[in-house]
């Protein structure tokens, strides 16, 4: 795993991008990673913990739905603070000391060279059907105030994914939230059906 | 270069399990991730046989929790079903239950506060 950090980027430029393995033992921390940077960055523990999820439901898409399950393939997570002294406007006006300026919102956009499938039908299912698998979408889509899926240009598919510091995204707000098929929360109001398996394809987890 | 090496919190997932009262306990201690959901899932698969009538899953140990998982459970649940036994979840630390509250199968299972009061259902 290799990752770059820089306090004062421009705003086009992430504050962290990691290159890593389609392992699955590297998501503990992964997870771990971006939780701290949330924590630091002045989200709630609740926030903290729904980014991890997130980004863990979205790291799993891609090594089982993407992948295959190959352990060797690469993913690339990037993670910009919008808004805040760690803009580049903060950096521009000369600021040496952190000021209470959190960022407004963390942004977090995971690629990979996985084959492309239709955004279209990258949805969360049913959740009146009670069975394994199936939830990772409509997890992403309920604890992060958007989440959006695209092709990549040339190869692989990209996930953006914004949390924001202020949000009222919880557990409880799901429950009342995204009635019947549709997924909760925000990031394209798609649903009956879940990550990037073609429709009809047979999954155990998530 | 970021170096995660040592930075994990998390152990490879423990499951111990036992039999009480006619009732099988399991207990997972760890995460319960992608990476240690086959594990749970072989330890209900193993205790969960035609003579108990009672499996009680303690996730007291669990602090962390995603949907291959919850994913587990279900399969649990179906298990349980067609072996005619009742499944209860016990001891949810609240970063677990509330990934039950988003999948909306929080009113699904049987949840209760203890292994003791598990027990009694």
């Amino acid at each position: 795993m290799s990752a770059t950090m820089t306090a004062a980027a421009p705003t086009s430029e992430p504050q962290i991008r990691v290159e890593l393995r389609s392992n699955p033992l590297l998501l503990a921390g992964v997870r771990e990673m971006v939780s701290s940077v949330a924590k630091r960055l002045g989200f709630t523990d609740e926030a903290c913990g729904q980014i991890a999820l997130a980004v863990d439901e979205a790291l799993c898409n891609v090594i089982r739905h993407g992948y295959q399950r190959a352990v060797d393939r690469p993913i690339w997570l990037s993670v910009f603070a919008l808004g805040g002294v760690w803009t580049a406007a903060g950096a521009a006006a000369g600021t040496t000391q952190m000021q209470d300026e959190r960022p407004d919102a963390l942004k977090i956009v995971i690629e990979d060279e996985a084959r492309q499938v239709d955004p279209e039908q990258i949805r969360s299912r049913d959740l009146e059907e009670i069975r394994p698998g199936g939830l990772g979408v409509h997890i992403i889509k309920t604890v992060m105030d958007e989440a959006v899926y695209e092709r990549r240009p040339g190869q692989g598919m990209r996930l953006t994914m914004v949390k924001k510091r202020n949000s009222a995204t919880t557990a409880a707000g799901a429950k009342m939230s995204g009635g019947g098929g549709c997924c909760g929360g925000s990031g394209g109001g798609q649903a009956n059906c879940d990550t990037r398996t073609t429709p009809g394809s047979e999954k155990s987890h998530g | 270069m970021a170096d995660l090496r040592g930075r994990s919190g998390s152990e490879a997932l423990q499951v111990k399990s036992e039999l009480r009262d006619g009732a099988a306990i399991v207990r997972p201690i760890g995460d319960v991730d992608l990476t240690g959901s086959p594990t749970l899932k072989m330890e209900i698969r193993k205790v969960a046989t035609g003579s108990v009538k009672l499996l009680i899953i303690d996730l007291g140990g669990v602090s962390y929790m995603d949907s291959s998982g919850v994913a587990t459970l279900v399969e649990a649940m179906q298990l349980a079903r067609r072996g005619q036994m009742k499944l209860v979840l016990c001891s949810l630390q609240p970063k677990v239950k509330s990934i039950f509250e988003i999948a909306r199968l929080d009113t699904v299972f049987t949840i209760v506060d203890t292994v003791e009061t598990a027990l009694t259902r």
